[in-house]
């Protein structure tokens, strides 16, 4: 059996079978599509600690194979997520979608386990290549968006290749610095090249200001696409920094702030899988604040909520998909009172709403606590503040506003079918996995990487657990005083970013300055950059188009003569310079 | 004696120029006029000939000969297309590719005049001579001479900005003839520009003393990478949009060269080999397009994925190759150009051509989009296509092509080193074949 295993790098199974789903038809393509994550979860599984398979192909040496306790624990999750999202999406006809979701699950299973930067980048550029197609698919479902999913999709694609043209960058440069391309932890100061890998890793981490891609793209695509996108690109970066930059300093800023600034724009957003879509980046804050700390008891706490994450984020947004799929929107302002037809889904949600609120009891508690504890281990107050702000932040928009908007709040009349089967149970299964890992932490701790320091942590201390229940006291009293006031501002229609007045009466006052601020330049810097982006490709455009541009067009030949004997002068001329 | 790199572009455009002549016959039924038929496969046959020679003689005269050989029987290949406007393309790109010709011939005359020679490796050998770079030596007359051969070679390899006769012909000409050409004709030229540079007038008076590659032929390259990529996202057709980006590939082939180091012109064969596969593969998935849908507007290719499956396939397979992803041989050139570059020193240009390529990812994945995302035409006609022997041998014709790119892009360990030790021959100190005569400044024979 394991001999078996072995013949095969994880994902490969899920990259092949891929390329069968579209030859069968019916209840057999329903069977591939899920068995094939399950059958390659089970050869993970079978794979030894410290298993490692190397193969030279096109000339280069490459490590396809390292399975440690960090890539396992990633491998696992993934794998999971996977089973989960193939389940949800059976409702779906066309072999596409599938094949899309197989071939970028796979390939980010791949990516986990390969030990050089080569093969890494291969399974990188193929995780962005396979998950657009969930992105322009919704064009066939919704046809009405179809010019807007082909627009989104291709942002999409090339911020995602442009951070693979990024890591093939640092690659070439790291290997001309170091001579190796074995994937190591190397850190900013390693190579020439550490730089461009790090910037094309916080790409796909969604580092502030390059972050705008997940909340552009990841709501416009399908149902169940969505779901696959915010499983995969994003934790395979954290995987990628944990693997390579554990310990970067620039990593604790860096996390802190996604933690924060998020939270405004969730609030105010109207469209509620871009909201989950905003409290992604929050969570990958917290997991990039424990890389940055680099010990033993963060970088458990980082792998584990992102295990934890994947299952509670996809929850949320499976139930979200859910609505989608049965009212045909998600907007804030026209959905509501959905629990009296959708009760099972209600609970899911309420289920996954808890866990990322970090709710003592659910998965989310038992891994973030790890994350602050290890923040409050290396002494730094004003790092432990921000994520305790975060975490009051992150329990208002996405644990209580997008299951009371959605479920709650005024009925708007929706009388529509319970979800799928299918989607309830890729939800309950989310939601069990959710409640286990919170009611028995230690399965999950052992898989961790530095199992014997998970052993010793205790998340269910009295001051843990205390410390979070008041902060999701403070959360849920400050929406509900709100609402009564009737100024939360997600039931308008359209969101206005001005509109942050709400917060100004009980925000501390930095922030509300801050954000006002930033809110102001951030408008203006975002209108100008569009102006200058617009301007530059007009240009572009008006220059390359036949029969007007002149550089898609064929010239006269004098034209070219002209230039031929320019060129020769040019050339004559080099004999001066 | 055939060098390493002679025989490395023989091969290459033999294999293209078989594969092509796979879609003859269906040419000859839909777009060449029966009465032309005879002369479409004498020219065909012309053309390669001329091809073969230029890559293979050890000439410099011979050298103007058979380009001219070839390029007279293309400007016939190129005026058989089915749409009129052929004809003014193929004018363009005869009164061109002639100013291109004479030139060339123009640069060989001349040196001709100061060597005294017409064998190749003489002419290195006594050009050596004349430009010593550590004497401080210099004939102006071979500085002309030079000046002309590689602008009339640029000419007929469309470099930018002498690209602009490229589009035109490939756009209007038969489908197996735009195959044909796309994967041989500025592939020999490029291997021409090769040895003029480093062989001829030596890489380290070319690239050292006169800074030829740092000063013309990288800004220049660049540029073109640029300008054919992004025109070619504008394209209203899929044969004008692949001819433009081979502007843009011809601007990484020169980029190669520029660098003047072997590891470069390692790299220029590798890329001259994938981007022939590549190029012609895509020339003839486009003609079995055109047979199956009747036109190769991108518009209408709306729900290809559904209707030509096999085809569309294909297409994205070619497109992978010419945006360099791994697995495909234009990654393991792109790679060797990359590590080119690394190793002369010239990261921004580096960091550019990795741009260029995010530009390819645009240009193929529009394509993508469409045909997998786009509702077919409800009133399009059924497709017949595939039936037919003819139809048969055009898809063989695309799958070995296509299949071959993705074999060299998995196991490229002997093409590599055959690449390699090609450029490595061909800056070795030239021999003389025949005894050096004794030469004067601007002495003839």
């Amino acid at each position: 059996m394991k001999d078996f295993a072995e013949l095969l790098f994880p994902g490969e199974l899920m990259l092949l079978g891929a390329l069968l789903v579209p030859l069968v038809r019916g209840k057999l393509r329903s069977a591939l599509v899920v068995l094939l994550p399950i059958l390659s979860l089970g050869q993970l599984l079978l794979l030894d600690l410290g298993h490692d398979a190397t193969t030279t192909l096109a000339g280069f040496h490459l490590h396809l194979v390292r399975v440690d306790s960090l890539s396992r624990i990633f491998g696992i999750v993934f794998h999971i997520a996977a089973v989960l999202c193939c389940i949800y999406a059976l409702h779906v006809k066309k072999a596409l979608e599938h094949v899309a979701t197989l071939v970028y699950a796979g390939s980010a299973i791949a990516a986990t386990f390969a030990g050089d930067l080569i093969s890494l980048f291969v399974f990188w550029e193929l995780t962005a290549l396979s998950s657009v197609f969930l992105i322009w698919a919704r064009g066939l479902t919704d046809p009405a968006r179809k010019e807007r999913a082909y627009r989104v999709g291709m942002r999409y694609l090339i911020v995602q290749v442009g951070s693979g043209v990024l890591l093939l960058m640092g690659i070439l440069l790291h290997l001309s610095d170091t001579g190796s391309y074995s994937f190591v932890r190397m850190g900013l100061e390693a190579s020439r090249g550490a730089p461009f890998i790090f910037v094309a890793f916080g790409i796909k981490a969604a580092f502030p200001l390059l972050h705008n891609w997940v909340q552009d793209a990841y709501p416009e695509a399908t149902v169940s696409g969505t779901v696959v996108l915010a499983s995969f690109t994003t934790k395979l970066a954290i995987y990628a920094l944990a693997r390579g930059f554990a310990g970067t300093e620039l990593l604790i800023p860096i996390g802190a702030v996604m933690t924060v600034f998020p939270i405004f724009y969730a609030v105010l957003e109207n469209d509620l899988r871009r909201v989950l879509a905003y409290s992604l980046n929050n969570q990958l804050g917290y997991m990039i604040v424990g890389i940055g700390l680099g010990t033993e008891l963060a970088l458990n706490g980082a792998a584990a909520h992102a295990f934890a994450h994947i299952l509670y984020k996809g929850l949320l947004l499976m139930s979200m998909g859910a609505v989608l799929y049965r009212t045909g929107t998600v907007d804030a302002s026209r959905l509501g009172g959905l629990h009296k037809s959708m009760p099972l889904t209600t609970v899911f949600c309420i289920i996954g709403a808890l866990s990322i609120s970090a709710f003592p009891g659910l998965s989310g508690f038992v891994t973030k606590s790890m994350i602050v504890s290890g923040v409050g281990e290396a002494h730094l107050p004003i790092v432990f503040g921000v994520l305790l702000f975060a975490s009051a932040g992150v329990c208002d928009h996405s644990g209580i506003k997008v299951p009371f908007f959605a479920f709650f709040a005024h009925d708007q009349g929706w009388r529509v079918k319970e979800a799928p089967l299918h989607m309830l149970i890729a939800m309950g299964v989310a939601a069990a996995l959710c409640i286990g890992i919170g009611v028995f932490p230690g399965l999950l701790y052992e898989y961790l990487p530095y199992p014997d320091v998970a052993a010793e942590y205790h998340a269910y201390e009295f001051t843990h657990v205390l410390t979070m229940l008041e902060l999701l006291m403070f959360a849920g009293l400050a929406f509900v005083v709100l609402m009564k006031l009737g100024v939360y501002p997600p039931e308008l229609p359209s969101v206005n970013v001005d509109s942050d007045w709400v917060y100004r009466k009980i925000a501390p006052e930095v922030v509300r300055d801050g954000y006002g601020l930033a809110t102001y330049a951030r408008v203006r810097a975002w209108n100008a950059a569009l102006a200058v982006r617009n301007a530059f490709l007009h240009l572009l455009a008006v220059h390359h188009t036949p029969p007007r541009g002149k550089l898609g067009e064929p010239w006269s030949p004098s034209a070219t003569t002209l230039w031929a004997a320019l060129l020769l002068g040019i050339v004559l001329l080099l004999h001066y310079a | 004696m055939v060098s390493q790199a002679s025989a490395f572009v023989v091969g290459v455009v033999s294999t293209v120029a078989f594969f092509a002549l796979f879609l003859g016959s269906r040419e000859t039924r839909h777009e060449v006029t029966d009465d032309q038929e005879h002369l479409f496969y004498a020219a065909y046959l012309l053309c390669l000939a001329g091809l073969l020679g230029m890559a293979i003689t050890g000439d410099a005269f011979n050298v103007f000969v058979f380009l001219e050989i070839s390029s007279l029987s293309s400007y016939a290949l190129v005026a058989m297309g089915n749409r009129r406007r052929a004809f003014s393309a193929a004018f363009n790109y005869l009164i061109l590719g002639t100013i291109g010709g004479t030139f060339v011939l123009i640069g060989i005359g001349l040196l001709y005049q100061v060597t005294g020679t017409l064998n190749a490796q003489d002419i290195a050998q006594r050009v050596q001579t004349l430009e010593n770079v550590a004497h401080d030596t210099h004939n102006r007359t071979l500085l002309v001479a030079f000046a002309f051969m590689v602008v009339g070679l640029g000419l007929k390899l469309a470099v930018f900005p002498l690209h602009q006769w490229l589009p035109g012909a490939y756009a209007e000409a038969p489908a197996a003839v735009s195959a044909f050409l796309a994967g041989t004709a500025t592939k020999v030229i490029y291997f021409q520009l090769l040895r003029t540079t480093v062989v001829f007038f030596g890489a380290a008076h070319v690239f050292g003393a006169l800074r030829f590659g740092s000063h013309v032929l990288m800004p220049l390259s660049v540029v073109g990478m640029f300008v054919g990529s992004l025109a070619a996202v504008y394209q209203p057709t899929l044969k004008r949009m692949l001819a433009y980006s081979s502007v843009g590939q011809v601007g990484y082939l020169t980029l190669a060269l520029s660098f003047g180091t072997e590891e470069g012109v390692t790299a220029g064969l590798l890329h001259l080999g994938a981007h022939a596969l590549t190029k012609a593969g895509l020339f003839v998935v486009v003609a079995v397009i055109v047979a199956g849908i009747g036109s190769n507007r991108i518009g209408a290719l709306a729900g290809l994925g559904k209707r030509m499956p096999l085809t569309a396939f294909a297409f994205v397979l070619g497109g992978v190759g010419l945006i360099g992803v791994p697995g495909t041989a234009g990654f393991i050139s792109k790679w060797a150009l990359l590590q080119a570059a690394f190793d002369s020193e010239h990261y921004v240009v580096a960091g550019l051509v990795l741009l260029s390529s995010l530009v390819a990812v645009v240009y193929v994945w529009r394509i993508v989009e469409v045909m997998y995302f786009r509702a077919p035409d409800p009133d399009a006609a059924p497709i017949t296509f595939g039936r037919t022997v003819e139809d048969k041998l055009a898809i063989t014709a695309a799958v070995v092509l296509l299949g071959a790119t993705l074999v060299f892009g998995l196991f490229p360990a002997q093409v590599h080193e055959l690449a390699a030790d090609a450029a490595h021959q061909l800056f070795l100190e030239p021999e003389a074949v025949v005894s050096p005569l004794p030469v004067h400044g601007g002495a003839h024979r």
